[in-house]
């Protein structure tokens, strides 16, 4: 591993996700406007986003301010260390938070303190996972703090939303969910979910529902009709852009599913604001083999 | 569309009705939730004049520093009901005539809002770059060394910085409504089956 280089990357990396929005995200909030009538606050609200990302693009600057928690996807030959990545994308941040691409965002809990442009434990998040190809592939999403706390996990049954241990009380619970949600996870959304798992696998994969493309059509076909049926009825509910009212609610709507042990039954609900900020890369030999979304 | 310039006095404040849309001139003064802790707990008694009459915007901008010139590089909303639990006594005790946040507040804050004659404005979360180009100066930055950048209490000057009154001085809540009204469609599509 070219360590210079492979630090360059990762900063680059960081640049992409958080000034450049990947164009599946971009199309969708396209659509979302054409459905939304024009001069409503909807439709302005979709074309003052669309502003945004354009000028953030340019200026190569945070297209929000709050550049959330780094999650980063790392899979990896055998042989390649994981310590030298840590410290690679440690560096990285550094560096981004001086060049503006990242806000100095960690705070310790205990004391308050900002700790400026450090990482530490919990900040950034890195899944590594060891596979049989010859070259690594790094994944980065950055997560808002305001949609991540709109999300949430239930255990059915739940008398709360009358959700049984189905389909049908599956979807009630992620309806709920968004329901809940209103426009404070900066609507139109995007939702990674998972059925089943424990409480903490289930998170975790819900959260990686949120890697795959917006046009990604799911391969399980019972999951797929589920995904098509919330994107419908969700946008029934005319929460709108920021809540204040529309037609586009959700941009898209992604479900796995782990397998589960009899007592448990979760549904986890993870929420994406419109600024879906993700990128990625493939890198081999030293050098970027392509850049990913 | 309604122009408004900050600091606003209580005639304009009671004047503006829910789904306003607005753009506001002047200045406007950076508060999350530790700046609002801190001006409870602590009561500095330097912020009323700032505060009187003034907008407060929930917001932790991106910062740079140009020689001896702040830039703001990022500076979109951030969720007000970190808020709530602070913003009726800082209503009370600042006679503060507006807030800008995203998401909405709650109950306690509809109720302050209508007692001491204010508004929430909602921006729209996430639009960082076209806010920050809203912001034609940074007049004055506090408590940046104690709470960080942003955390700190940023002292801008905005020209034509768009946003929507959601609740109002009148006790009107389009979060509210909002909510009732999505949750009677939700109700409506959850018939079938069930427990």
């Amino acid at each position: 591993m070219d360590n210079e280089k492979i630090l360059d990357t990762f900063v680059e990396l960081i640049r992409r996700a958080s000034s450049d929005l990947p164009v599946d995200v971009v199309t969708a909030i396209e659509e979302g406007l054409l459905t939304e009538k024009r001069d409503s606050i909807a439709h302005k609200t979709l074309q003052m986003i669309l502003k945004n990302i354009k000028l953030a693009k340019e200026k190569s600057l945070p297209m929000c301010q709050d550049t959330g928690t780094p999650v980063f996807y790392v899979n990896y030959p055998a042989g390649v260390s994981q310590i030298d990545i840590k410290k690679k994308i440690s560096q990285a941040i550094k560096e981004s938070v001086h060049k503006l691409y990242l806000r100095p965002n960690i705070v310790d809990t205990l004391t308050g303190k900002n700790l400026g442009d450090r990482t530490g434990p919990g900040y950034p998040v890195i899944n590594f996972e060891e596979w049989e190809k010859d070259y690594i592939r790094v994944l980065l999403m950055l997560k808002g703090g305001g949609c991540e706390n709109v999300g949430t996990q239930y255990a059915l049954p739940d008398s709360r939303v009358n959700a049984g241990r189905d389909l049908e009380g599956v979807r009630r619970c992620i309806l709920d969910a968004v329901h809940k949600a209103q426009g404070r996870g900066c609507s139109p959304g995007i939702l990674g979910v998972c059925i089943g798992g424990d409480r903490v696998s289930s998170y975790e994969e819900s959260k990686k529902q949120l890697l795959r493309s917006l046009d990604d059509k799911n391969k399980n076909s019972v999951l797929d009709k589920l995904e098509q049926e919330i994107f419908r009825d969700a946008n029934k509910l005319g929460i709108g852009p920021m809540g204040f009212g529309g037609r586009t609610t959700l941009l898209g709507v992604k479900i796995g599913s782990l397998f589960r042990i009899p007592p448990s039954y979760f549904v986890s609900v993870t929420y994406m604001c419109w600024a879906y900020r993700r990128r990625g890369f493939e890198y081999k030999g030293g050098k970027v083999k392509r850049w990913l979304y | 569309m309604v122009i408004l310039n900050s600091p606003i006095s209580k005639n304009d404040v009671v004047k503006l009705k829910a789904g306003d849309t607005v753009h506001l001139n002047g200045i406007i003064v950076t508060a999350r939730d530790v700046v609002h802790k801190y001006l409870i707990e602590n009561k500095p008694k330097e912020y009323k004049k700032l505060l009187k009459n003034g907008v407060i915007y929930h917001c932790g901008p991106v910062v740079d520093r140009v020689g001896k010139k702040w830039i703001i590089a990022a500076a979109g909303p951030t969720t007000s009901m970190r808020q709530e639990p602070y913003t009726a006594d800082v209503l009370k005790e600042y006679g503060v005539s507006g807030i800008i946040g995203k998401g909405g507040m709650g109950d306690r804050t509809l109720k302050a809002l209508k007692k001491y004659k204010a508004v929430y404005f909602h921006a729209i979360g996430g639009l960082a770059q076209v806010l920050a180009e809203c912001v034609v100066d940074v007049k004055d930055v506090f408590m940046l060394k104690e709470f960080g950048s942003p955390e700190a209490i940023w002292v801008l000057d905005v020209r034509d910085f768009p946003v929507t009154v959601t609740m109002d001085s009148h006790g009107n809540s389009l979060h509210k409504a909002m909510y009732e009204r999505s949750g009677a469609i939700l109700n409506s599509l959850i018939t079938k089956g069930g427990l």
